[in-house]
């Protein structure tokens, strides 16, 4: 058994957590908000040290931004501060619509970079991966096919403007068999994730805490 | 000046940073960095406004005992006690890697791996195979989880690994093209819907 009071630690913690899965009791809300309380300090720290410090106390300590130099830069890296500090206006009824703008300009940021990159990565280069030239050399070219068809079925079935009946509702049919496929495949890794961690914490209590295997 | 400024701030930071990723200029990639860099500060404000909305929230149920208010305290706590260890000391700190070691890791484990016991009661009820479909759920789930395990290559001779492979190679992924290729587009048409002032819930109401 274990002596390091930082293992003993973990594990009751660890059992507190799997009281759950008898019922909700007080040892699993205490951690609940334990680890609340723990992961929220743990980021604040991470933001505060690692990005706001380096990304815009250092710089304006320095009184020098590498990407922009001179005064310009220096403005360029107080005007987001400013326009962060407007988001404390959320807290008065008078102005808190003052706390919309510094949002407006997360949202138009956020989308605009989001227009040309969602279009890039999730259809361009979809498309691009699923139209291969198919010479039936091998048993991938097969595969190839299957691909594709499987993505032109796929979309069909998300295709509600038309009515799923005939050929269509045949495509639309396979469609959802693939999908369907799909949906198990990435349920049959998510569910192995999960008990991998399962298994990972089953050998934390009885190797490192009871020191029952080895 | 409500509700038009905020419309034609996201407008004109939507506009430009559409409009960087057609014009291959250093002006514009250095422009792109910066409007990085401003999401990141503003981000930060944006976090230190929650973190500041959660202390006012488990004050509140502290200072009028609301139910579990005990709990509160403990959320507080922790949050002040690791706080102040990662900004007096340093995040690499040996206090606050063991807070991290020792609290916050084992926790977040224990948490995801507890999932594996909901998931398969949600998986019993989900995949009780009445219909075509879900029975070609259940069979493609129960393949790749049997084929990733070794009894599952031992009890079939080989044949479940290998079928699972060809499950997440083919299908898997003409599923997946197909849902991303669904979301390329809901993405684009939502984010135009923003950028032209069409969706304005991010304002919430006045």
């Amino acid at each position: 058994m274990s002596t390091d009071p930082g293992i003993w630690l973990a594990a009751i913690l660890t059992l507190c957590i799997f009281s759950f899965l008898y019922k909700d009791n007080p040892f699993y809300k205490f951690v609940e908000h334990l680890s609340v309380g723990v992961s929220a300090g743990y980021w604040l720290v991470i933001i505060i040290r690692q990005s706001l410090k380096q990304t815009f106390l250092d710089p304006l300590i320095q009184g020098q931004w590498q990407l922009v130099p001179g005064k310009l830069g220096i403005f360029l890296l107080i005007f987001p501060a400013f326009m962060g500090i407007l988001l404390f206006t959320r807290f008065s009824n008078k102005w808190a619509y003052i706390a919309r703008y510094p949002i407006a300009m997360l949202w138009g940021i956020g989308v605009g970079a989001s227009i040309p990159l969602s279009l890039q990565n999730y259809i361009i280069r979809q498309l691009q991966a699923t139209m291969v030239p198919i010479t039936f050399n091998s048993w991938e070219d097969v595969g190839s096919l299957f691909i594709a068809i499987g993505v032109i079925t796929g979309l069909v079935y998300f295709y509600f403007s038309k009515e799923h009946k005939g050929a269509f509702g045949g495509a639309a049919k396979v469609g959802i068999w693939i999908l369907m496929i799909g949906f198990g495949s990435t349920f049959g890794f998510t569910v192995m994730a999960r008990v991998s961690l399962l298994i990972g914490r089953v050998i934390f209590l009885m190797k490192d805490w009871l020191g029952i295997i080895s | 000046m409500k509700r038009e400024l905020p419309i034609a701030i996201t407008f004109i930071c939507a506009f430009i940073l559409t409009l960087q990723y057609f014009i291959p200029h250093r002006s514009f990639e250095i422009m792109y960095e910066i409007s990085n860099i401003w999401i990141q500060i503003i981000g930060v404000f944006a976090m230190i406004l929650g973190i500041i909305s959660l202390i006012m929230l488990h004050w509140e149920k502290i200072k009028h005992k609301k139910e579990n208010w005990g709990f509160s305290i403990v959320t507080l706590a922790s949050l002040v006690g690791m706080s102040l260890v990662g900004l007096i000391a340093s995040e690499n700190s040996p206090v606050f890697e063991w807070l991290y070691n020792f609290i916050l890791a084992p926790i977040s484990a224990t948490m995801f791996a507890l999932l594996a016991f909901f998931i398969a009661s949600a998986a019993y009820r989900a995949f009780r195979a009445r219909t075509v479909v879900a029975t070609i759920l259940l069979l493609a789930a129960v393949i790749v989880m049997l084929g990733r395990v070794p009894i599952g290559s031992l009890i079939s001779f080989g044949i479940f690994p290998k079928m699972a492979e060809i499950l997440v190679n083919y299908p898997n992924v003409a599923a997946k093209r197909a849902i991303f290729m669904g979301v390329g587009l809901g993405a684009a048409a939502t984010a135009l819907k923003v950028m032209l002032g069409i969706e304005r819930s991010y304002m919430g109401s006045d």
